[in-house]
């Protein structure tokens, strides 16, 4: 058989055998190196910093005045700050979230399925700095009308539409994760007279599980990584802060903040950009982390 | 036999869309006695089956003409709700699909959603029992149902039908994804359970038709591929002599 392959022919072959695979797996590398480098610069960088504050210091102090006398690198009211808007944005969105993915999957007809979950999706593909000035120049007046002590710059607000915001994300993994559901599993429920509801509830929800679960880590490290509605609408207070009608500076606003401003490459203050996105980074890890080991956990194979 | 009747269907109709898939079906079903359901492939056997626990309501663009009457009532009409025949009129399927949950909790389920309020323990050891299937998992019932063989979940999901004590049990080819040994356990049961049970079964083979039932109903498709009923009468006389030529050329294995 081998004379009738052409040389073109055996030439491609050859090329396949050995280059092909090495570009496949170079585009697969892209985003470990990133990750990777990204890593290194920030623990690099960090290293700077860590030189002139001790690390102690820096995860249990209480003030953080990088760039006001006396200055003070206590890192908590950032981390506050941060979970704050994040457990706000998380108390919308997951509930709704998970109940939209679940109307979508057991109950809304096939047309009503075609038209809202287009819908869903451009209201995740609205750039995030829209979303921060809906929070600021909306959400907030409108809150005014019923706390009355509500500040201009506020976490509540930022977390309220910073769970608007990714509620797409939740609903529609979500929704993959109960449509790949077997429909046997369903028939099953249906035929001992179980109710839709209870079939949803006591079925689906259960067995998609580990993909509701990974859709909240994702959407919640989102929340945890996202930087201008917080910027625009938190505020820029790092306050140790459990009151959410006061603003707060989360540690992405903070990035941003000193980005902003004229910090010295190499300075103290410069390098406090990569102490906090370490700190980020970390905090984002461990999500992952844990949805990971709750994925898991809770799997209901099928 | 003498047995009185539990359902009474008349002039059945099932449309998938404009599709008619099962065409003017009359036909009675005797209370605690099995009826087998046979025919060729796309007969409408499994289509009929579920019309008669309105499991066709869940299929998109299914809908049903004609009276369906369980216990002198339609099942049909408009103020009977379908979970509530569904759980009078339990159903067991042609694949095991048991939940993704505990043996126990696979019990526990139904008996659950239908607001059962007595001892938990004592009515799943009860129809696991009923099933046969006590004895193999008396000491893991926390086991996920998917550690036991394609026969044991099939036994799991008959377990799980009885444990709602319905009136009537539908099986749509419950042997036909099993082993021929796990198969005759599953005939076995049937057996066992008519005693206390109507059960509707559909299958493709014939001679599991004439070891289990004591009436067979036989389908077939026309030319524009919807199904009907050709013959319905006691087992022995279908696979004896039969009215219909076409039931003969079936039952022989002339076409099939």
């Amino acid at each position: 058989m081998a004379q009738i392959l052409d040389s073109r022919r055996k030439f491609w072959i050859r090329v396949e055998g050995s280059i092909v695979k090495w570009l496949f797996m170079a585009c697969a590398s892209v985003s470990i190196l990133t990750t990777i480098g990204i890593l290194v610069t920030l623990l690099y960088q960090g290293y700077g910093f860590f030189n002139e504050v001790s690390p102690w210091e820096f995860l249990t102090g209480t003030r953080w005045t990088p760039i006001l006398k006396p200055r003070s690198y206590g890192v908590l009211p950032l981390v506050s700050g941060t979970l704050l808007v994040t457990v706000i944005a998380a108390m919308v969105a997951l509930p709704v979230g998970l109940m939209t993915a679940i109307f979508l999957s057991e109950y809304a007809a096939d047309n009503v399925r075609r038209i809202i979950k287009p819908i869903l999706e451009i209201l995740a593909g609205i750039p995030t700095v829209v979303y921060g000035y809906f929070a600021l120049t909306f959400v907030t007046p409108l809150l005014q009308n019923i706390f009355n002590d509500l500040l201009v710059f506020n976490a509540l607000s930022a977390g309220i539409v910073m769970g608007v915001m990714i509620i797409p994300m939740v609903s529609s993994l979500s929704e993959d994760a109960m449509i790949s559901v077997p429909r046997n599993l369903r028939e099953a429920a249906y035929a001992l007279g179980a109710t839709r509801y209870e079939v949803s509830l006591r079925v689906v929800v259960p067995a998609a599980l580990s993909g509701i679960i990974a859709a909240f880590i994702i959407a919640i490290s989102r929340a945890i990584g996202e930087t201008m509605l917080v910027t625009i609408a938190a505020g820029a207070t790092p306050r140790m802060a459990l009151n959410p009608l006061e603003g707060v500076q989360t540690m992405t606003a903070y990035i941003v903040q000193l980005s902003l401003g004229e910090a010295p490459v190499g300075s103290l203050e410069y390098n406090t950009i990569f102490a906090v996105g370490l700190v980020l980074f970390c905090m984002t890890l461990l999500m992952n982390l844990l949805g990971f080991w709750i994925v898991r956990r809770f799997r209901e194979a099928y | 036999m003498g047995n009185s009747t539990v359902f009474n269907i008349r002039g059945l109709n099932v449309y998938y869309g404009d599709f008619l898939a099962v065409k003017d079906v009359d036909m009675d079903i005797k209370k605690e006695s099995v009826t087998a359901l046979i025919g060729p492939s796309g007969c409408g056997k499994s289509t009929y089956l579920r019309c008669l626990n309105r499991m066709n309501d869940l299929i998109i663009g299914a809908s049903v003409k004609g009276q369906v009457s369980f216990e002198n009532r339609n099942i049909y009409d408009s103020n009977v709700d379908a979970t509530e025949v569904r759980s009078r009129i339990g159903m067991v399927f042609q694949k095991p699909n048991p939940f993704p949950k505990s043996i126990y909790r696979n019990i526990a389920f139904g008996l659950k959603v239908n607001g059962f309020t007595g001892d938990m323990d004592e009515a799943v050891e009860k129809s696991l029992k009923q099933a046969a299937l006590w004895d193999e998992v008396k000491d893991r019932l926390n086991d996920s149902a998917f550690t036991l063989s394609g026969g044991q979940q099939q036994r799991l999901c008959i377990a799980r039908a009885l444990a709602i004590q319905p009136e009537v049990i539908l099986m749509d080819e419950p042997a036909s994804a099993l082993d021929p040994i796990a198969t005759l356990a599953i005939e076995d049961l049937v057996r066992e359970l008519k005693a206390n049970y109507t059960i509707v079964i559909v299958t493709h083979n014939m001679q599991q038709a004439a070891r289990v039932s004591d009436e067979t109903a036989f389908f077939m498709v026309d030319e524009d591929r919807s199904g009907y009923l050709v013959e319905h009468d006691d087992t022995q006389k279908i696979f004896t002599n039969p009215t219909n030529q076409r039931t003969e050329e079936y039952i022989t294995g002339r076409f099939s």
